[in-house]
Order: structure tokens, then sequence, then C-alpha cells
């Protein structure tokens, strides 16, 4: 039939690929996603209080990665030295001397003692969107919550496929009381009130992103292990399982080579939704004030921020802008996925 | 005059285009037959007449009794579908409506198209499924299609088809999803009330025995074309086509050693073999306890090294569970032994015993589609038996074994590039086939299990595969446990043969004992089916 126009071989995975490919919506939401992950990721390189570099009097500094008191710079005290000090930054522009800041000269809890206007202040030249109330800059809190904000989804995301895969496979492949248990324990399970036990434990526990991490997976995997465990009942009793049983193949070998990888077209296609809802759960906690520890910079904590000081415009807006550009890149990614993966589209 | 006039129809699908200009003509009363194999386009030529063709680019003429079908807008459309022109399709089940009674959805047609009151569309429901010959029509009627059998619900079809007295009747693959006894049956049927209301009728099919006993005419298509049409007893006796000739040969041909004369042991030998599945009882007893269905009841066989025995049955008979049971892949009670040996209990364990067992018993599937993981490549494929029965082997040796038992069935590295690193979608029917018995073959077993080999196969493909089982068979010995449906396949390729219904064996003997003097009425009707 069609087996001598293609040249190469292509897997399922990869003609899936193609598809996503050809959609360019998604594939760019994709590409550009990925470059503010990666810039992120990079944040200490673009958003910091320190310079990259310093020469000071002959010599060169790294303040990235090593500590100097104020007193090598010529200042007064043992401290740890404020580059944004206005005494400093003269000191390192006297001369021969000079240092190379970071785009956007804040840190993710610099808190900028010399702004001329009241905290929050708008957008100036010093600080390009402005500072929250406690006068850190707006900038390098949106970037470093992002930066968390994702990492945070992605890990919560992974461990709900890991539970979910692992739950569904299980009830899906050995059906009948195994199913028959499992699926009342994920009943009874899905119906404790999740956010109460939140508000409980950060009352009992201090509030951490590693703390979070395992109370949201532990809720997070039952929505994904029904698909699954659907899958696994549909895919365990068409004919090439039988033939791998009539073959002797072992359980565990039935389970990782036949079974799973053609269960995974849910939980792929789900991926970027759950992870959007990841980032949604931990900003609304964050919100509420239940979710990460003061200090860490957090999407939900500036939302929060721009309620209260709700003449602050740029707070609430730009945290919003970078809410909304994620959530619809990481949306716009899973319809080109569920597009690609989609049986019924035809291929070319 | 002629009732359909169809000029120089195309049909495409975006860039390809599946018919490329069909030419025919049905006059009133005629009965054409449009045959061909999967991917011919005689389906979508049907369904392009009503305009159902889904998204297809239609171009060309279809004139009913002289008005184009092809240009008449939307709303003239639903007059003409259901009123001069009917559709019955393959699969009664789905193309019914699960959620109302088959009663109440013929008379919705006959209150949409004949304006009747609710009450009288009611009583003509009734009189029109008892025209198709539903027993106790009138409790049948309010019956919903979950409860009437495959060949009832296919008769209340046809009587919903039949409703506004159609001038054509588009029969697509009317008989496919029934049982071969109920072939006839159908066939007779739409014969009658052809020619008791007058009416024409497109008959859509693959099996040159319904055209041969229904049709006037036939119209031939291979791959979009209409490649030779005329009377059936002049297309049948001299087919001028090389496609037609081709398709007329493809009878199944018997070309099998003979059974060996002596007493060798039977490489199976089954005595009142009993497979039964636990089903959910009603109601809170179900709670606690589980019914039984017994799937196979009592059966007993022998198959000998080097021969086949013919299963043969209709579906639900408790063939297939059989065959899952020798493969020891089903819990089952009396007594079996393969090469010797029985199942160690529960046979669906992974003991060393069943283990080694598993090398001398293969099977081959009837779907081609179903029975090839879609994410592995050829290699992985035909080399699962290898990894699982010879570990040890070095990479290098397990692949020239592969490619040695796919040179076996006939697939060669010239003919596919990289054929190793393919995966199984880019092979017909046909091929998958082929990995499928190279899977099972590389191994080395001593029986081979065929649950319906070449049912989901086209006839040219089917002869093929058949003849490559029967040179496999002469060429190592094999025994093959062949189960089907298709008394044909059974003539080409058994040696013996059990006939199976209702899970207990009715009848048993060499094979052309069983088709030629079958003893057991069930026999008789299904062999007499057949051969219609």
């Amino acid at each position: 039939m069609s087996s001598s126009t293609s040249p190469a071989s292509l897997s399922p995975a990869r003609r899936a690929w193609g598809r996503f490919k050809r959609n360019r919506l998604g594939y760019w939401s994709l590409v550009l996603f990925s470059l503010l992950v990666a810039l992120s990721l990079a944040a200490e390189l673009i958003s910091n209080d320190r310079p990259l570099a310093v020469r000071y009097e002959g010599q060169t500094y790294w303040p990235l990665v090593k500590d100097y008191p104020e007193k090598t710079f010529g200042g007064d005290f043992d401290t740890p030295t404020d580059y944004l000090d206005p005494f400093i930054r003269e000191r390192l522009a006297q001369g021969g001397n000079w240092a190379l800041y970071t785009l956007n000269p804040y840190g993710k809890n610099t808190i900028n003692y010399f702004a001329k206007a009241p905290n929050p202040a708008p957008p100036t030249r010093d600080n390009w969107l402005g500072t929250d109330d406690r006068g850190r800059d707006l900038l390098a809190q949106l970037l470093y919550g992002f930066r968390v904000s994702v990492l945070f989804g992605l890990a919560l995301t992974a461990t709900g496929v890991l539970l979910g895969v692992l739950a569904g496979a299980v009830q899906g492949f050995f059906g009948g009381r195994t199913d028959l248990v499992f699926q009342r324990f994920i009943e009874i399970w899905g119906s404790m009130p999740e956010l109460y036990l939140l508000i409980i434990f950060s009352a009992i526990f201090s509030p951490s992103l590693g703390l979070l991490l395992v109370l949201l997976s532990l809720f997070g995997w039952m929505g994904l292990s029904d698909y699954v465990r659907a899958e696994f009942l549909r895919n365990r009793q068409l004919d090439y399982v039988k033939a791998a049983r009539a073959l002797g193949v072992p359980d565990g070998q039935i389970v990782w080579r036949h079974i799973l990888p053609n269960s995974l077209t849910p939980v792929v296609t789900f991926l970027p939704f759950q992870m959007s809802a990841a980032i949604l759960s931990l900003t609304s906690l964050d919100f509420l004030g239940l979710g990460v520890p003061p200090g860490t910079p957090s999407l939900g904590e500036l939302l929060s921020q721009g309620k209260n000081n709700i003449d602050a415009w740029w707070i609430s807006l730009s945290t919003f802008g970078v809410l909304v550009a994620t959530l619809l890149l990481l949306t716009f990614m899973g319809d080109a996925l569920r597009d690609a993966l989609d049986p019924r589209k035809a291929d070319r | 005059m002629s009732l359909l006039e169809v000029r120089n129809l195309r049909v495409s699908f975006g860039a390809k285009t599946v018919v490329h200009g069909v030419d025919f003509a049905i006059a009133p009363g005629e009965k054409l037959a449009l045959v061909g194999e999967s991917g011919s386009g005689k389906s979508i030529t049907a369904l392009s007449l009503l305009r159902l063709a889904g998204d297809a680019h239609v171009e060309g003429e279809a004139l009913l009794r002289g008005r184009d079908l092809l240009a008449l807008s939307e709303r003239e459309m639903r007059g003409v579908r259901g009123g001069d022109i009917a559709m019955v399709f393959q699969e009664p089940m789905t193309a019914l409506n699960p959620l109302m009674t088959v009663g109440r959805q013929i008379a919705e047609v006959l209150e949409q198209k004949k304006a009747l009151a609710p009450a009288q569309s009611a009583q003509a429901a009734i009189e029109l499924l008892a025209k198709t010959g539903i027993p106790e029509p009138a409790r049948r009627a309010l019956a919903y299609p979950h409860q009437l059998s495959g060949g009832q619900r296919q008769r209340a079809m046809i009587a919903m088809a039949l409703a506004c007295e159609p001038a054509l009747l588009l029969a697509d693959e009317p008989t496919t999803a029934l049982d071969v006894t109920l072939r006839g049956q159908i066939l007779d049927l739409l014969s009658d009330l052809q020619r008791a209301s007058g009416m024409a009728v497109l008959l859509i099919t693959h099996d040159l025995n319904l055209v041969r006993r229904f049709a006037d005419r036939v119209a031939v298509m291979e791959q979009g074309l209409v490649v030779e049409q005329g009377p059936v007893e002049q297309v049948f006796a001299r087919p001028q086509h090389a496609y037609t000739q081709r398709l007329i040969a493809s009878q199944p041909r018997r070309d099998v050693a003979p059974a060996p004369v002596g007493d060798a042991p039977p490489l199976v030998r089954a005595d009142g073999l009993r497979v039964a599945y636990p089903v959910p009882l009603p109601g809170v007893r179900g709670w606690f306890r589980k019914g039984e269905f017994v799937a196979v009841q009592g059966a007993g066989l022998r198959l000998l090294p080097g021969q086949t025995l013919g299963v043969v049955g209709e579906s639900g008979s408790g063939k297939s569970t059989l065959a899952q049971a020798i493969l020891g892949l089903l819990p089952h009670a009396g007594e079996l032994q393969v090469a010797g040996q029985a199942w160690q209990q529960p046979a669906t364990r992974n003991t060393p015993h069943n283990q080694a067992l598993r090398q001398q018993v293969q099977v081959v599937f009837q779907d081609p589609f179903s029975s090839l993981s879609p994410r592995l490549t050829v290699e992985e494929i035909v080399g699962e038996g290898l990894r699982v029965h010879a570990p040890a082997l070095p990479e290098a040796e397990r692949r020239a074994r592969v490619q040695q038992a796919l040179a076996d069935v006939g697939l060669a590295e010239a003919q596919f590039p990289g054929l190793l690193a393919r995966y199984p979608h880019e092979f017909s029917g046909g091929q998958r086939q082929r990995l499928a018995i190279a899977r099972a073959l590389i191994v080395g077993p001593k029986l081979l299990v065929l649950d319906e080999p070449t049912s989901a196969l086209d006839v040219t493909i089917q002869q093929q595969v058949l003849g490559l089982l029967q040179r496999l068979q002469k060429e190592r010995g094999l025994s093959y446990l062949l189960i089907t449906h298709d008394v044909e396949v059974i003539r080409a390729m058994a040696h013996e043969v059990i006939v199976m219904k209702d899970g207990e064996v009715l009848e048993s003997g060499p094979v052309r004992q069983v088709l030629e003097a079958p003893r057991h009425p069930y026999t008789q009707r299904l062999v007499a089916a057949a051969q219609a």
C-alpha cells in the first residue's frame, strides 16, 4: 500500500511529532515557552543585585560566585557589599575601575533602599516594572516567580504522572478484584477535602515547597489514573497482547513493552494541561497565603499584593500578564498535542 | 430508460482521488452488484450518490430519473434519501439507534416521509417488520436493537429502508456482519422484496458468491475504476479483464499433503474439555457470588502431526475459546494434552513447564491490525519469541534468525528497504498477517493455532496467505488448528473437521465425509449455505 512511498520508516511517536510541528501555533508556543523557561533558569545572569564582574584597582572580582566585604571596595564595614549603594557605585566607576552589571540590577529579594519614590513605586528608569509593597523590584520578582512556578509545575506533573500511570496500570492490568478495591479507594480518597487538609497541614508544619509538592501530589494523580486504567483494560485484551502471552512473555515485559507504550496517548495529551493546572493551584494557594514560605518569589503572592494595593496597577497588571501568557502557551501546546495524537487525524 | 445513471463520477479526499471517473447505470427493477476488494472505492461510490461521503469532493453526474443528485440542494437531497433511494448498512447494530425501539424507528421514518399519524405509522411499522419475516412482529416492534439477534436487526434495518417504497435500494455489504447460515436468508429476503416491489437494488459486496446468487448485472471495481461490467453469467463465464479473472480464480485452492496413514500419537488430544468464564450475576446475589458461562462443554478432538484440524462454527459457538484453551491462555477443566503434556493449572501462569510448552504452540489471529503492537518495529515484533525462549542468543544471531523467518513468509529486504526497522502501519493487511506468521514460527512450534487467519483479508490476498500456510505445512510438517466460519477455507486446508455450536462439538470426522455427507442438520445447513 503506502509502504513503498515513505522512504524512511518513522515510529508512531515520530509521526505524531511531525503532526505537532505542522501546527504552527502549538509549535511556536513550545519554542517560546522553552525559551522563557531557559531564560528563567538563567535568571541569576539576567536579574541580580551583584555585578557579573568587577575590575577594581587592577584586580578582578567575581561577586556572582563569591562574597566580598564592603571594605574591599573602600567601604567602612566588613559586611557584604551592597552594590546598589550609590557610594559603592561611585567607587566602582572611578578611574580605571568598572563593574559589569546584569540587565536588571536587582535580585529576587533585593530591596531598593535607595529608591526615590515610596513603595510600591510605579515603573521608573531604575525599576522597569516598578516595585512591590516592600520595595523589591517587580521584574525580578516576576522572573524568579515564573521560575518557581514552572519548576514546581514540572515536578508536580512528573510525580502526578508517575503515580497516575502506576495506579492506572495496576488497576487496568490486573483488573477484577484489584481494580474493584482500588476504585473504591480512589472514591474515598477523592472525596477528602483537599483544601482543608492543606490549611491544616500548613498550620502544623512550616510551609515549604517540598511539603506543598507532597500534599498536592497525594491528590493530583487520580484524574490521570482513570484514563490509564481504561487504556490498559482495552489494550490488555487486544490480540498482540494475547500473542505475547502465547509466546510466554512475562507479565512485566508485557506491561512494559506492549501495553504501556500503547496506553500513554492520554498521558502525553494531558501533560500541558496538567502542568497549567499545577501552576494555577500553586498560584491560588500562594494568593491565599497557604503556599510558599515568605520570601520566596511567587506569582500568587504578587497577585495578593496587587489586590491589597489596588491603585498600584503595575503589580496586578504585570503579574496577570505573566500568568495569562504562561497558561495560554501551555494550552496552545496542549491543543496541538491533542490534535497530533488524535488517531482520526490524517497523516498527510 | 435507466433509473439511475452515473457518469464520470470522481471522488477525492483532499489531494487523494479514490474514485477516478466511474460510469454505470441501473434500470428500474434491476439488481446490480458493485464488487471489489477493500479500498476499491465501491462503498464511497454508493455513499457519494446519497451525498453522505463526509468531506469528500464529488464530481460528475448521477442522474436519478434525469435529475442530477449531485446538483440538488441539501433540502431536496433529504427528500431523496429514504424516499427515492434507501440504504442498508453492513453493521445493523451501529446503524440503528440503541435508545429507540425498532418499531418506533421505522414509524418515525413513515411519519416524516409519508406524514402518517402516529397510530397509523406504528401499525405500518409492524406490517413492514412482518414483511421481512421477523416472527412475532408486533412484539419485536417494541424491542430495542440489542434485544434482537444479528439477523433480526438486519431485517429491521431492511424494513426501515423499505418504509417509503424506494425506487432504489443501496445495500452496502448487507450480510458481511452476519453468520454464514443467515447470509443466504437475508439475501433471499432482499430478492423476494425486490421482486414484490419492483425496486432496483445496488448491492455492494466483496463476496462473489453473493453476486452470483443475487445480481442480474455486475460491475467490478479496482482502485477507483470500473474495470468490467456486464450480465453476471457472462462476466463469470468469460471474464475479460485480468483483475476480474484473478478475482474469480481466487477461490481457495486445496494443495495439502494427504493425511499420513499409520498411528502416530496425536499432537493435541482433548477429552471432555470444558472452559467456563465467571460472569456477574444480576442483582444483590452478584455481590457475593459469580455466575458461570460455559463457553466450551465436553469437547473432544484429536490432531495428528502434520495435519490440519478445521474447527468450524458461527460466532459464539465457542471455537475461539477452544483455541485459547489449547494455547494455554484460559483456565480449563477436562483432559487436554498438547505434544504429550498438559498445561499446569492455572494455565495462565508462566511456570517453567508452561513456558517450555508455549514454544510448541503458537497462534495467528484474525485481525492483522490489532495483532501487532503499533509501537514496535518488525525486528522487535518478530524477535520477541527469541528473547523469551533463547535469551542467550547473541544480537547478530537473533537478527539473522529474524531475517530468515521473514524470508520464510515471503517478506524480503529487497522488497521493503529497511524492513527490520519498519513499523506495522507501513504494511498492508496481507503483509501484516505474514508478519504474525513469522512471529509465531520463529520459536519453532509444532502446532500453529490459526484463529480466522484470512477472514479480514481480501479474497486474492486470502488465497496467497492460505498458499503460504500450505507450503509451510508441507515443508515443516506443522500441525494447524484452523478456526474459521468459512467452509471454503476448511475445504481447502483441513484434513479433519469438527463442527461446533453453542460450545459443543456436533460432528467430527475427515473433511470429505463432513462436508460431502454431513450427518447433523446444523452441519447440513452450514454446508448448504456455503454452496449457494
